[in-house]
């Protein structure tokens, strides 16, 4: 990489502030509401359905746009995964994460978030998440 | 604002966070390969400072609403910790979560992120089912 770091640590910082305020706003934060939304047999809550809608509408808009350009604002290239095959890694490891999501009704992104708000609950989720990814990516897959 | 509103106002920007990161470092937004490549030492500038905005993301909402975003958890401590482990080791071994598959996954219309929501919806909507089968 040519370009320098510092702006790109700086869109990062503007990049990560838009989506913790999204989150908030959203409902995503809150592990009671997510749960609603996959009690789809008790007293289904289908809120959380426009979050993904609103968000999945302007990434693509994001996307129709890196598209048309030969690299990215602050970078010589992508970083895109290019992969289309659907191996049992991919199909094994989802489940394991749902599985999860749906114990606690936390998912990566609104977990570390909602660390701001400082409550003990949080802190053990992510303690054990981050412990979760170090165990894959130290013992079941080496770093690749 | 009825609720899907703000649900979904709160969905864009999410949704322009991930167009943020795409179009200025050209990187997928998944916050678990943001997490493990930042627990791996790779691009640490980078990854602590999206992180960081994550965590301010509550405190500005908390700035501008007058309140801190209702969080209501259920599970007890222990259940935490194991739903903790298995997002993890689960995101990791499947190269994506709700941001990185669900959102810019299917944003770029890839089939493996497809098939890895349609997989993670379907077990924690199994999940939330047979905890309250069995409570």
């Amino acid at each position: 990489m040519t370009k320098p770091a510092g702006p790109r640590m700086i869109a990062a910082l503007v990049s990560g502030l838009v989506f913790g305020l999204g989150l908030s706003l959203s409902g995503m934060l809150d592990p009671g509401r997510v749960r609603g939304f996959l009690d789809i047999t008790g007293a289904w809550d289908p809120s959380l359905a426009f979050v993904l809608g609103g968000a999945v509408a302007v990434a693509a808009l994001g996307t129709l746009l890196a598209r048309r350009m030969a690299a990215p604002l602050l970078d010589d290239r992508f970083h895109l995964p290019e992969g289309r095959l659907i191996d049992r890694r991919l199909v094994v490891g989802s489940a394991i994460f749902g599985i999860g999501w749906g114990i606690g009704g936390l998912c990566p992104g609104p977990a570390l978030a909602s660390l701001s708000l400082g409550l003990p609950a949080t802190v053990w989720f992510v303690v054990a998440m981050l412990a979760g990814m170090i165990v894959h990516d130290r013992f079941v897959v080496p770093r690749t | 604002m009825s609720v899907y509103l703000i649900s979904l106002a709160g969905g864009m920007l999410i949704g322009l966070s991930a167009a943020i990161l795409m179009l200025a470092n050209g990187r997928v937004a998944g916050i678990s390969g943001i997490a493990g490549r930042l627990l791996q030492g790779r691009q640490p500038g980078v990854g602590a400072a999206f992180v960081a905005g994550l965590m301010l993301g509550p405190i500005a909402y908390r700035l501008i609403a007058g309140a801190w975003p209702a969080v209501t958890i259920q599970a007890s401590t222990p259940l935490l910790i194991i739903a903790g482990l298995l997002v993890g080791f689960g995101s990791r071994m499947g190269s994506g979560c709700t941001s990185g598959h669900g959102v810019v996954g299917l944003a770029r219309l890839s089939p493996r992120s497809l098939a890895a929501v349609a997989t993670f919806i379907t077990a924690a909507v199994l999940t939330v089912f047979l905890m309250g089968a069995i409570s």
